[in-house]
């Protein structure tokens, strides 16, 4: 490259070497980043490990130009360069796959292919376009559907679009935020071994964000590890050990241990689920007929890609969605997620997102902490409600499930993610709990909360309460689980118990097969 | 009489004659609104602009004894309104509802201050195509009397549908207005794309008020607008964010505007109140029939407030 280039930048044609050194950035009193430096060899696989919240998402967005960085610079191919906003890391060929798939959904792949380059004409040319993004989709490894929109694409082909994308774009530094979350462990499996494959071939070079150590040891050649926003140790993944990397990750603090399941038989059916039919949204069928028992003392465990009717069976089980059809019972009664069922049955709910979908976000943890028997004494006297007595549970909650809150007055929104999940809990698990269902509790969360959150929802099974969870994390379920269970287009496709639980037959019905 | 000469066929005909001449407003503003909210923001202060667009235009058409000068300037007031609304609308933490509501007072209330020395005066008017000049009917020249402003408007729907899917000002507008993170990620400013759209908005909806006071009815006065400004942003998602649906549903609702006038015509003078009320019941009765309470309303642009 000649110097006159640095004026005009040209995207480069072969894998680039990124450096970052002593990047910095404060978001007012608090250091999301301190002087992080570190070096990613062109045509590797470079995987950046950390916890959420330890800066991750903010070190690659300063990279990208979404955030300016307060110190530091960024380093491609040995010079230092500038990138105040996206447009220009993408003319430095540096490309990113946001977790939030960026592709406007409404719009057909091709749509959004051309849009995404620098230069659009003002008149578009559709039939010139397909011709030359057909050549080069078949150029590639992978292919997509070029005229479909994109929000009838399934999540696999969504990030393979996003992927194909940025190739198009000419990225030769990609930047992928969290790949395989919404993906199935196969689809996981041949993204990460198809970008690999044009790593080593020496085209892209590739930089994961992830937490899991699965992907960090299958595909990557390099790690480095971020924690409360510096760099806390990194290297060839050949020479590390998950825990080596866990000790980085979490530091020095004591987790708490998994809790010890009890060995018990199963007792008596609670929850009893006979061909529920429910429509999303758009009032296409969602939920096709599902049939599900879970007994008082186990954990049926509900795997699925998102979007296959999970969520939608959790909110009609939570009462927020009416059914079409089907029955629920719980202990042999009709059940129809009404508020006096729900009490009478002992039945308890953590519903994902729980500060949109369980909490009143302006109201005050203990007011939130009271919802599910506020009306009843002591907590109310005729038409009166005693604020006093609620501040006096809530406080001994606060204390048992240790939520950080400043007090019990502070609005529940103002409360960490976490946080808000463990006040949800303790609502929920703090008094007999006989069913609870449970839908991502862990969501978004450190690993200490993990394993708290993951302790009570096992204690809650070894007092002899039916669990229903539903999780998009199959190491959850795994983990959790006595049954597993498999959700594909609405319908349960597989079942196994946990003794035989597979990775790839799992995988496998968790995409149709 | 003339009008018993052909009896009850002057029924369909008024009808037709009164779908053009007051679906021509609801046509400008709902095109320029469609774009407005393409871009994911919705504009409520129109009905403001549609007037203040009327006032202009009349002023401007008296003194300069020029209606097609009026016409550009009404849109040129609309433009402004428009850009104050997007520009009180790129603050943080602004509601662009609550932002059109006081836009839309303001622009009534400036503009019947300003319009007062207007209402006396007679202004020229704008000018009409003869197309019913090989008929002896009388009805029948009238009916086929065609504003230009409404032959324009025509053909700007078919023009906008193609804008929006084959030139990139029209993609970037249905990006920005379905997923402004993704907008963002491609380097384009939604609020830079939202003001230029609110903008253009405005001068569609200064435009249709101009039609009100130079040619239906064709003077100035307080009672000009009964409301067509805020009718034709309902129109548009009526018309599911479809430029040609807005058309359809513009002339709709002019046809159903004029069944009242037109049956009084031929001498059904009872329940000529009820008649009158035909366009609102028409919508209802529309709106109810398409909507569904657990269904998301298809076509909406994803970033949209009110059907977010």
């Amino acid at each position: 490259m000649t110097s006159s280039l640095m004026h005009e930048p040209v995207p480069p044609q072969k894998a680039v070497k990124l450096e970052v050194v002593d990047m910095g950035k404060r978001f007012g009193g608090i250091a999301a980043l301190a002087g992080v430096s570190m070096r990613v060899e062109a045509g590797s696989v470079h995987a950046l490990l950390g916890e959420n919240g330890a800066g991750k998402s903010t070190l690659v967005k300063c990279i990208m130009g979404f955030y300016t960085p307060d110190t530091g610079a960024v380093m491609v191919n040995d010079k230092e360069v500038e990138t105040d906003n996206p447009r220009q890391a993408h003319m430095l060929g540096i490309g990113m796959v946001y977790q939030h798939f960026t592709l406007v959904p409404s719009m057909t792949v091709l749509e959004n292919l051309v849009m995404g380059r620098s230069h659009v004409p003002a008149l578009i040319d559709w039939k010139k376009e397909r011709a030359d993004l057909s050549n080069f989709v078949n150029s590639m490894p992978f292919s997509v559907p070029l005229d479909l929109p994109v929000a009838s694409l399934a999540a696999g082909e969504k990030q393979k679009a996003e992927i194909l994308k940025q190739l198009y774009l000419n990225v030769r530094l990609l930047i992928l935020d969290e790949p395989t979350s919404v993906l199935t462990p196969q689809e996981a499996d041949e993204i990460l071994g198809l970008v690999r494959g044009m790593a080593h071939a020496g085209d892209i070079t590739v930089l994961i964000i992830t937490h899991k150590f699965r992907e960090v040891l299958a595909y990557a050649d390099e790690v480095s590890v971020l924690r409360r926003g510096q760099y806390v140790g990194g290297g060839k993944v050949a020479d590390l050990t998950v825990d080596a990397m866990a000790r980085m990750m979490i530091g020095e603090r004591e987790i708490a241990p998994a809790a010890a399941r009890t060995e018990q038989a199963p007792g008596a059916i609670c929850l009893q689920v006979r061909g529920l039919t429910a429509d999303d949204e758009n009032g296409d069928a969602a939920v096709n007929g599902v049939d599900l028992d879970v007994a008082a003392g186990e954990i049926v465990g509900i795997a699925g890609v998102s979007g296959n009717g999970q969520s939608e069976l959790v909110e009609v089980l939570a009462g927020q969605r009416p059914p079409t059809g089907g029955a629920i019972m719980v202990r042999g009664d009709a059940y129809h997620a009404t508020r006096t069922e729900m009490l009478r049955h002992k039945l308890a709910l953590l519903p994902e997102e729980p500060l949109h979908n369980a909490c009143v976000g302006r109201m005050s943890v203990a007011e939130n902490m009271a919802f599910r028997n506020f009306d009843q004494p002591p907590f109310s006297k005729g038409v009166w409600l005693s604020k006093s007595r609620m501040r006096a549970e809530a406080r001994g909650l606060i204390e048992r499930y240790r939520v950080k809150t400043s007090s019990p007055d502070a609005a529940i929104a103002t409360l960490s993610g976490g946080n808000v999940q463990r006040a949800v809990l303790a609502r929920e698990l703090g008094g007999d709990v006989d069913v609870l269902i449970a839908a991502n509790p862990v969501f978004g969360l450190d690993f200490a909360a993990v394993a708290d959150i993951h302790g009570q929802i096992v204690e809650a099974r070894n007092r002899g309460a039916a669990v229903l969870l539903v999780s998009e994390d199959l190491d959850e379920l795994l983990e959790l689980s006595d049954r597993i269970l498999v959700m594909f287009d609405g319908k349960i496709v597989y079942e196994t118990p946990i003794a035989q639980a597979d990775r790839t037959n799992i995988g496998r019905s968790m995409a149709g097969h | 009489m003339d009008e018993t000469s052909i009896g009850w066929w002057g029924v369909p005909l008024a009808i037709f004659a009164g779908a053009i001449r007051i679906s021509t407003p609801f046509l400008f503003v709902s095109l320029g609104e469609m774009v407005t909210e393409k871009s994911g923001r919705i504009n409520l202060g129109l009905e403001g602009t549609l007037i203040m667009g009327a006032m202009s235009a009349y002023g401007i058409a008296y003194l300069t004894g020029s209606p097609w000068l009026g016409v550009l300037v009404a849109g040129l007031v609309g433009t402004i309104f428009g850009m104050l609304h997007a520009g009180i609308c790129s603050l943080p933490k602004v509601n662009d509802i609550a932002v059109g509501i006081a836009l839309m007072l303001f622009g009534t209330g400036l503009a019947f201050y300003l319009g007062k020395p207007l209402v006396q005066p007679q202004a020229p008017n704008l000018p009409s195509f003869n197309f019913g000049w090989w008929s002896d009917l009388q009805q029948v020249q009238s009916a086929l009397k065609i504003n230009a402003l409404f032959i324009i408007g025509v053909v700007l729907a078919p023009v906008f549908l193609w804008a929006l899917r084959n030139t990139r000002w029209g993609l970037i507008l249905r990006i920005v207005g379905d997923s402004s993170d993704a907008a963002r990620a491609m380097g384009y400013s939604p609020l830079a794309v939202r003001l230029v759209a609110t903008a253009f908005g405005g001068f569609m909806a200064g435009v249709g008020g101009s039609f009100l006071s130079l040619y239906y009815p064709g003077s100035w006065n307080e009672g000009l607008s009964s409301g067509q400004g805020i009718t034709a942003v309902a129109l548009v998602i009526f018309a599911r964010w479809n430029p040609m649906n807005c058309l359809w549903a513009s002339l709709l609702f002019g046809g159903a505007s004029a069944l009242g006038p037109a049956l009084q015509s031929v001498g059904v003078t009872q329940g000529y109140y009820l008649f009158n009320a035909a366009p609102y019941v028409l919508t209802l009765l529309i709106l109810i029939l398409s909507s569904s309470s657990h269904r998301h309303i298809a076509g909406a642009p994803g970033e949209l407030s009110v059907t977010r």
